[in-house]
């Protein structure tokens, strides 16, 4: 389901005589309508695409008119790719200020998927102004924040562009009583190990397998035992859905057992009804039934799928691995576990999340391991990850350990020395060099991994651990819920030091009799880079444990394979 | 006070219309106004003149003088006229003065007598030349007026927005008009003029004859005519001194006055107040001026010198080399408070307020007698509007005092209209001192507006009066306070005489952070004015990186522009810039600044990657960036059609990533190469696909394919580790079902198994090896007879999942558990035994023995533990019953 299938899907555009939907490819087009409408993000690609769509149109001597929609606005590369393609005259441009696109009732996705790659990748910061935006928009229907917290180089920047957009615009939300209190923005890469680990709560899991785009999952043959596959939309509608989404595999089949149960009691009582009973029965009751029945039916096959799926490869060795590998036991055989997994060609995605997990958990890889374990990759899945192993160098999550290890140590250093946007621009150079994770130290400090003597209860948790099986408790949770505690970043300079700092909180009506106690438990958590299911489950935890409300607004919900993927170098 | 009324002069029974001075003249003129061009903006708006402009003898000291004062007669800037003869003078409503000249062209200056534009009014006038003109206003802005020396008229509504209008001929016109008026009727301009007793309205199109209602026949040739300040009334009069007064749109007569004067009047307006029934002309002769209206009467003064009336929108103003006069209808409110006698509340309510101060008992009769009748607050009402009508802040004074007195007696009257008349008054006073000099009266500034004048006072260079006037009435800042401060900075770059540092300190002194404060603007005004470096020092100040860069482009200094636009946080800025900078710098040049810049590198990265990969290329040589250009090659070669191609591409790389000292890619790359060449020999070899598959695939590929001497070079060659190439070999053979080859394999290698496992257990594998190999072929051929039978009975055939899982222990097997377990699969179906071995092997090989720990969960019911037994997948697919699990 795309973002546009939300907000008006087919029948709709139909209805506005929209005659036929294509997608922007690199493909001539064959229809006969006259004016063309290309609704794209502005992208420099697709406008190479539409460019060869209206020189193709002219060389065969049509005449049409296009007019293309920027969504969510427009770049002025993009109109200069045009330009020299030489079509700009022929079209009319337009922004469609799209930015935020609620997929629940608590989370709201900017839908940029390509916000992780393009930013943390590449370095370039087109979409910040996007992100500025959004949170201009929700300040204006919601109110100032009344304080903002924030980790990471790009949530610092979004930050300042915002409040810049704020002054300029001189809107008069000044008056406005806050309703939501506290913001917290935070950056993919302080916390990748998070979105590295295998998901086990319901919803990550069903994004893992089936993936969840929209909000929406396509099911199956395997899943609705019926020969096509069926749409559905997974949200706090969905009365199934929504009480199985936060819990552990584990516990999931035991309630949708009893659900069932539940339900054929509920069938059962019609049994000894008179015709009256039995009238009210149809006309009210049923229909919920029968609705619940196929959610029912459905959520059991996509278990049931995902158990096939599961165990068809050696699932429960990789997150015993993965666990190994979070608290830094038996790294020897982790490592050679995952090169046997890449020797045997199980998954590239799966190989590489292995390899960037261990990378990132050991601050580096040995540089015997660095090599052979790349080789290994390329012999199994083809040299062009060559290029693959470079990206994922530059960014941090697969790198070698070297007499580079002094490097943060002169970073932080040196950025102590000069003013904050020139340490800005020395990060930028260092980042290119290498970013190291100290997840061992961090983990430590904060004490990621619960010491629990005996079984840890997955089905009454104590802590967030519970959404990694009890291993690890989410590194960007832990930290929203301790600067939530404390209500600063103070006590936490050692954890930050090992972060790479970038931190901030700003506290907007100062001075101001407190507010709406109401408003501040209210907490809108902004990932810049995309969050994952297990976050999200992660933070609903700990919304109902301390009371607060948390609501997310990420650049895209994204998950391990995602972000490897959005790694890979393609050929093309 | 006593003597308030005194120069009231009565006009008929209702109207009185008095002459007060507004100023004693400072500008001690030595000519006569007669010999002047004079032009007098609305509103109480300065004063043009130009002298000597009569004279027609050509000798340069008698040059004519352009003179601009205020209407206080102070000197505001002067100029000796050098441009063409003039022959009328107007102002725009901006304040701007129009010098219409003989030729037609129109040049316009400012207040200060600095030249801003011209424009003419086209060919015909310019051969015609410029007989009269008339500059006029209209809802479209400040129109021109103009009739030619061929009798003709040209006229254009807009001076802003020049549309040049040729009128229509008059049929039959041989001599210039008496006299000519333009009128505005329901957004039309249209020229009436009187030629002897006709008179003539032009519209665009056409020509017609009017005769207004009412007229006498025998009145006589027209002489002078005069429009309202609101283009609604229309006087006209003749050679027999008959003066009509009616509507402009000559359809109703309003009254009529013969003043047997019959020698031409100097000039005629007419004075009315908005609002007021009282419609009366004003008639200027030399040493006569006349007020006539709806009345048998008239009111008559004296002039003593030479005067120039200014009409205003509720009187005249009267102009002449000493004083400054205002002419006026008496409002109502000042009527009924002031009038000899009055019985209305306004006036009692006064009366207290007097007797009041005076401790006398009679305030207390007034005051009852105004609440007996229930009037308090109209008198309250009345005492505040007359306040506005005042010019002396005496009288203001005692009138507010008046009303604040009388507020005391009344609940809950609203103090809105008493604060804002008192604010309004303060203003008013301000801007009336002979300093300032703008006379207005209270209903021109309420119609001129308070935004308005501030931009008057700012056009007067009058910011600080502007700036008080601001804080005073608490305008917001935006619109008062930082707006003024702007203007004042666009103007203090233009004075020149200070250094660059003093004006941007002096301008960040005074403007600060004010919000609403374009520092980007005032810096290209200071650019405008050639003074780069001040700009630059300003824009500095400006906060909104954004509306840095263009201005900084523009004075090319797009270094600077470059890093404003990253810090904006801006792309498209940066792009503007890089884009810009593109095409300005050389190529070199061009890199090394990106270079510096790694924001704008990338974003430039992106875009050429996409658009422009040729120059990525250079880019990354420039720098000698020789990991991205081993990258780039990389990448290259995958859109190479040829393998030559392709190979070079490559070859590129692996030089590029020596250069960079990454030998791994270099190495990677080189078997890359390798591979290629391999794989285009196997293609042509086998006629099979084999390019682009990974090392792993093309071993698997060739030995599906059986060519083992093949793969066995390619292990060889590649350095193929054992462990891969055992489980490359055993699943590729399983799948071919090549158990003889197996068989072959096992006995000519020695097992990798048997390096890897520890030692007992490797022992062990290595017999279970064996035994699984005697055990084989029975399977095979078991197979091979179901599949002729056509596949069937597979479910009973399969391991049932029940015994299976119990036998495999519940708990991840160590090395300990497969001991346990060993000995039972001996009572299993055969083929289930072999499966159960080929499992075992799988166990030892891997890495059994994993830190549990006491975090890991792992999967607990309903998923039964039986991934163990899904490690050996490729094992499992030798026991072709062997299915897994449901």
């Amino acid at each position: 389901m795309s973002p546009l299938d939300r907000i008006a899907n087919v029948s709709i555009l139909k209805q506005h005589e929209v005659d036929k939907l294509y997608k922007v490819e690199n493909r001539p087009t064959s229809s006969t309508s006259d004016q063309f409408c290309f609704l794209v993000r502005p992208r420099i690609k697709t406008m190479k695409y539409i460019a060869d769509i209206i020189n193709a149109d002219k060389m065969a001597g049509r005449s049409r008119k296009y007019k293309i929609i920027f969504s969510p606005q427009k770049f002025y590369a993009c109109e200069m790719v045009l330009e020299e393609e030489g079509v700009f005259g022929d079209v009319s441009c337009d922004e469609w200020s799209f930015y935020l696109l609620p997929l629940d009732d608590d989370i709201i996705s900017m839908e940029l998927p390509e916000f992780f790659r393009d930013y943390f990748l590449e370095g370039d910061h087109r979409w910040i102004n996007c992100v500025a935006r959004a949170l201009q928009l929700l300040n204006s229907l919601y109110g100032p924040f009344s304080k903002a917290y924030g980790i990471g180089r790009c949530a610092k920047m979004s930050y300042e562009l915002w409040r810049d957009l704020e002054e300029e615009s001189e809107s008069d939300s000044q008056g406005r009583k806050p309703e939501i209190g506290n913001i917290f923005l935070m950056d993919r890469d302080t916390d990748y190990v998070t979105a590295l680990c295998s998901q086990v709560v319901y919803e990550g899991l069903v994004d893992d397998t089936f993936r969840i785009k929209c909000g929406s999952v396509d099911f199956g043959p395997d899943v609705t035992s019926s020969d096509k596959s069926i749409k559905v939309l997974l949200n706090s509608q969905d009365k199934v859905f929504s009480q199985i989404r936060n819990e552990h595999f584990s516990s999931v089949f035991g309630f949708l057992s009893q659900k069932s149960r539940n339900l054929q009691a509920q069938y059962d009582r019609r049994r000894g009804m008179d015709i009256k009973q039995m009238k009210n029965f149809v006309s009210q009751e049923l229909k919920g039934l029968k609705q619940e029945h196929r959610l029912l039916s459905l959520h059991i096959g996509a278990c049931e799928s995902i158990m096939k799926k599961k165990t068809k490869q050696d699932f429960q060795e990789m997150i015993k691995t993965e666990h190994s590998l979070l608290e830094g036991f038996d790294i020897r055989e982790s490592t050679s576990f995952i090169e046997e997994h890449i020797d045997r060609q199980v998954s590239p995605i799966e190989s590489l999340r292995l390899m960037c997990l261990l990378s990132i958990t050991e601050n580096g890889l040995i540089p015997k391991d660095y090599r052979s374990l790349k080789t290994q990759y390329l012999q199994s899945y083809g040299p062009e990850h060559l290029l693959t192993f470079h990206n994922l160098k530059r960014i941090g999550l697969l790198t070698e350990q070297s007499p580079g290890e002094t490097l943060t140590a002169v970073e932080s250093k040196v950025s102590k020395l000069v003013t904050d946007r020139a340490a800005g621009k020395i990060t930028d150079a260092f980042n290119s060099l290498a970013r190291k994770s100290n997840f061992r130290g961090i983990s430590k400090k904060l004490g990621l991994i619960p010491r629990v003597d005996g079984e840890y209860d997955l089905k009454m948790p104590r802590d967030m651990a519970y959404v990694f099986s009890g291993a690890y408790i989410p590194l960007s949770c832990k930290i929203i819920e301790q600067v939530l505690e404390r209500k600063s970043w103070l006590g936490l300079e050692e954890v930050l030091r090992l972060l790479n700092g970038n931190e901030f909180s700003v506290t907007e009506s100062a001075g101001e009799d407190s507010p709406a106690w109401e408003s501040q438990r209210i907490i809108l958590t902004v990932f810049l880079g995309g969050c994952t299911f297990s976050e999200i489950a992660a933070l609903r935890f700990l919304g109902k444990e301390k009371g607060y409300k948390f609501i997310f607004l990420t650049t895209a919900i994204t998950n391990s394979a995602r972000m490897m993927e959005a790694m890979i170098e393609t050929k093309a | 006070m006593d003597c308030y009324t005194a120069n009231w002069n009565p006009l008929g029974e209702e109207a009185f219309y008095r002459k007060f001075e507004l100023y004693a003249m400072e500008w001690s003129l030595k000519e006569d106004l007669r010999d002047c061009l004079v032009a007098a903006a609305p509103y109480g708006g300065p004063i043009a003149l130009l002298k000597n402009s009569g004279r027609k003898e050509k000798s340069p000291s008698a040059r004519p003088l352009l003179e601009i004062y205020s209407a206080s007669g102070l000197l505001l800037a002067s100029i000796p006229w050098k441009s063409g003869q003039l022959v009328h003078l107007g102002w725009t409503a901006s304040e701007d003065l129009l010098c219409i000249q003989e030729d037609g062209t129109v040049l316009i200056y400012n207040l200060f007598c600095e030249f801003k534009r011209h424009f003419s009014m086209g060919n015909e006038v310019l051969q015609n030349h410029v007989l009269e003109a008339k500059v006029f206003h209209t809802e479209y802005g400040t129109g021109v007026a103009i009739l030619t020396g061929a009798h003709r008229f040209s006229l254009t509504t807009n001076i802003d927005d020049l549309k040049l209008r040729r009128m229509p001929e008059v049929p039959g016109l041989q001599k210039p008009p008496s006299c000519w008026a333009v009128l505005s009727q329901d957004r039309v301009t249209i020229v009436l003029l009187a030629v002897g007793q006709d008179l003539y309205l032009l519209d665009n199109t056409s020509c017609s004859v009017v005769t207004p209602p009412g007229m006498s026949p025998a009145a006589g040739a027209y002489l002078r005519m005069a429009v309202s300040f609101n283009y609604r009334c229309l006087a006209l009069f003749t050679d027999t001194g008959y003066i009509w007064m009616g509507l402009s749109t000559l359809k109703e007569k309003l009254c009529e006055f013969n003043s047997s004067i019959r020698s031409p009047p100097k000039q005629m307006v007419w004075c009315m107040r908005p609002r007021s029934r009282q419609r009366a002309v004003v008639v200027a002769w030399d040493r006569q001026l006349m007020v006539a209206g709806n009345s048998t009467e008239c009111i008559q003064f004296v002039l003593d010198e030479d005067s120039y009336l200014v009409p205003e929108l509720d009187g005249v103003r009267i102009l002449s080399r000493t004083s400054h006069e205002f002419l006026h209808e008496i409002p109502e409110a000042s009527q009924e408070i002031f009038k000899i006698a009055s019985m209305a509340p306004g006036a009692l309510l006064l009366e207290a307020q007097k007797e009041y101060e005076k401790e006398s008992q009679k305030a207390d009769e007034y005051l009852r007698e105004i609440k007996d009748q229930k009037l308090l607050p109209e008198a309250v009402s009345q005492c505040i509007e007359a306040a506005g009508y005042e010019h002396e802040p005496e009288t203001q004074k005692s009138l507010l005092r008046a009303a604040s007195f009388g507020k005391c007696f009344i609940d809950k009257f609203p103090p809105e209209s008493f604060v804002r008349m008192c604010q309004d008054l303060r203003v008013l006073n301000a801007i009336r001192d002979y300093q300032i000099g703008i006379p207005l009266t209270f209903t021109q500034y309420k119609r001129l507006t308070i935004e308005v004048l501030l931009d008057r006072l700012v056009l007067r260079r009058l910011y600080p009066l502007a700036i008080r006037i601001c804080e005073y009435l608490r305008l917001s800042e935006i619109q008062g306070v930082s707006r003024i401060l702007a203007h004042w900075a666009c103007y203090k770059v233009q004075q020149k005489d200070k250094s660059d540092e003093e004006v941007a300190h002096a301008i960040n002194q005074k403007l600060g952070d004010t919000p609403g404060i374009s520092y980007s603007e005032i810096a290209a005004r200071a650019y405008d004015c050639g003074r780069t470096e001040l700009a630059i020092k300003l824009l500095e100040y400006e906060p909104r990186s954004g509306e840095q860069v263009p201005l900084l482009l523009k004075m090319k200094r797009s270094k600077l522009a470059l890093s404003k636009a990253i810090e904006s946080g801006d792309t498209d800025l940066v792009y503007t810039v890089v884009l810009h900078l593109k095409n300005e710098l050389n190529r070199g040049t061009f890199f090394m600044t990106l270079q510096n810049q790694p924001v704008a590198l990338s974003l430039y990265r992106q875009f050429c990657k996409h658009q422009e990969r040729k120059t990525l290329k250079d880019l990354y040589n420039q720098d000698d960036n020789h990991q991205e250009l081993g990258n780039f090659h990389v990448h290259s070669s995958y859109s190479e059609q040829r393998i030559e191609g392709r190979v070079g591409a490559l070859q590129n790389a692996v030089d590029a990533y020596y250069k960079a000292k990454n030998e791994f890619a270099a190495k990677a790359t080189e078997d890359q190469i390798k591979l290629l060449r391999l794989q285009r020999h196997l293609q042509e070899d086998f006629d099979k696909p084999y390019l682009d598959l990974s090392l792993h695939d093309t071993v698997s590929n060739l030995i599906l394919d059986g060519h083992h001497k093949r793969a066995e070079q390619l292990y060889r060659e590649f350095k193929i580790p054992d462990k891969r190439y055992w489980w490359l070999k055993i699943s590729a053979l399983a799948t071919r079902g090549d158990w003889e080859e197996m068989e072959k394999f096992s006995k000519s290698k020695k097992s990798p198994i048997g390096y890897l496992g520890p030692g007992p257990s490797g022992r062990r594998c290595h017999r279970a090896q064996e035994r699984e190999r005697d055990e084989l072929r029975p399977v095979q051929v078991h197979r091979q007879h179901r599949r002729g039978r056509g596949g069937e009975a597979e479910p009973g055939q399969s391991p049932a999942p029940e015994e299976v899982t119990p036998a495999l222990g519940a708990a991840p097997p160590g090395p300990a558990s497969t001991d346990g377990a060993w000995p039972r699969a001996g009572d299993l179906h055969h083929r289930r035994r072999a499966w159960c071995r080929a499992r075992a092997c799988a166990a030892v090989m891997l890495p059994w023995g994993r830190h549990g720990g006491p975090g890991w969960g792992g999967w607990r019911a309903p998923l039964p533990l039986r991934s163990p037994l899904i490690k050996c997948r490729a094992a499992a697919s030798l026991c072709p019953g062997a299915k897994l699990p449901p």
